[in-house]
């Protein structure tokens, strides 16, 4: 079965609170997961005070705030601070984000940040995406062409092309894959939003020539069919994109060689 | 512990070649209810609390008979299907494989049943 409850070594406890910065008027708290691998102890959430006037919008100012100004062993992953590298994915306020281009005036209340659910924890905000990575080349995120190569370039239509948008731009934040029930439940086999939303776009691409090998590779009732259509992948991708779409097309296209 | 590749773990046993065929009879059986259940409750509707004679002689006649056994036999296609999704989903291991050879018995039994009594009031 399923694992419905967290095992006893992942229960989170209450952690520490970090004083208040002296002399702010405007603070705001952070409830951060925090977890060690090196310490033995189970997971906590420390509570954090920031002060708002002297921060940046976006909670990806605070977390460097915080761990700039008040603890620096706070540990996260973040690089570009524009939403297109997908480092620092995290679950805030209850959804799968990028802390980067999140700001806090969408969040009601204490800011609460954890890390990407259903994913093995590294250290406090940084998930194990090992897996999810490996899925992202098994789906061969590349040209597949058969015909020699051309002198110049391979030549894609105007229209063609814009059947890659809303596809292309995914920076495999892994939002979407962590916030699905069924890549929780079946992640090991079922290739999950992202990993699809890839294949399709490589499917699709016209200047592509191993669509049926794609479509082959994708034919499996765990890689492909888990999506139930959940659409939780759609409501939380960063970048507005839809996943449940492009899985959707994959069907079609699967019944479109069969029937 | 074992010494696997990431990439090794990711590709698994490969694709079965398998899935579509199990998701076109589901979109096929979801488009047949559609169309079956309103005509049953309908049909089903109509003689409901009717006396014992009544029902028989309802029954007796063709479209009634022929509907409530379409659906009786397309719900429990679709239950099976459905239900074998749901065990996949939630149920790991030989207990996976265990549910879903009891659900497929459960839900042929529970067909033949339904077209055994249909039978029986149409002859």
């Amino acid at each position: 079965m399923v694992q419905l409850t967290l095992p006893k070594n992942s229960r989170i406890m209450t952690g520490k609170t970090w004083p208040k910065p002296d002399g702010a008027t405007n603070v705001r708290k952070f409830q951060v997961y925090r977890w060690n691998p090196d310490d033995g102890k189970n997971p906590q959430v420390d509570t954090y005070f920031v002060d708002m006037d002297r921060c940046g919008p976006m909670v990806l100012d605070a977390l460097i705030k915080i761990k700039n100004e008040i603890d620096p062993t706070l540990t996260f992953r973040r690089s570009c601070r524009e939403g297109i590298c997908g480092s620092c994915a995290m679950n805030i306020d209850g959804i799968n984000t990028l802390a980067c281009i999140y700001g806090m005036d969408e969040i009601k209340g204490d800011v609460k940040i954890y890390p990407l659910p259903h994913m093995p924890v590294v250290k406090d905000l940084i998930p194990d995406l090992t897996h999810f990575y490996a899925q992202h080349a098994s789906i061969m995120p590349w040209l597949e062409t058969k015909t020699n190569r051309p002198q110049k370039e391979w030549r894609q239509s105007i229209e063609d092309r814009k059947k890659l948008d809303g596809l292309y731009e995914c920076v495999m934040c892994a939002s979407c894959s962590t916030s699905c029930p069924s890549y929780w439940w079946n992640g090991d086999r079922y290739l999950g939003p992202a990993a699809l939303l890839h294949a399709y776009r490589w499917i699709i691409d016209s200047r592509d020539e191993a669509t049926g090998e794609r479509l082959d590779e994708l034919e499996d009732p765990f890689k492909l069919y888990r999506c139930h259509t959940i659409m939780n992948c759609a409501k939380t991708c960063p970048k507005g994109l839809n996943p449940a779409k492009a899985i959707g097309e994959i069907k079609k296209m699967m019944v479109e060689r069969t029937v | 512990m074992a010494y696997m590749t990431d990439r090794k773990r990711a590709e698994g046993m490969g694709s079965a070649k398998s899935g579509t065929e199990h998701h076109w009879h589901m979109m096929v059986s979801s488009v047949a209810l559609a169309i079956l259940v309103p005509l049953f409750i309908f049909t089903f509707g109509r003689i409901l609390g009717a006396p014992y004679e009544e029902v028989v002689a309802y029954f007796g006649r063709p479209f009634p008979a022929i509907v409530a056994a379409l659906t009786v036999v397309v719900s429990f296609l679709h239950f099976k299907n459905g239900v074998q999704v749901l065990i996949e989903d939630y149920v790991h291991g030989t207990m996976r494989k265990v549910l879903i050879i009891a659900m497929i018995c459960l839900s042929y039994a529970a067909a033949g049943t339904g077209l055994f009594a249909i039978a029986r009031l149409a002859f």
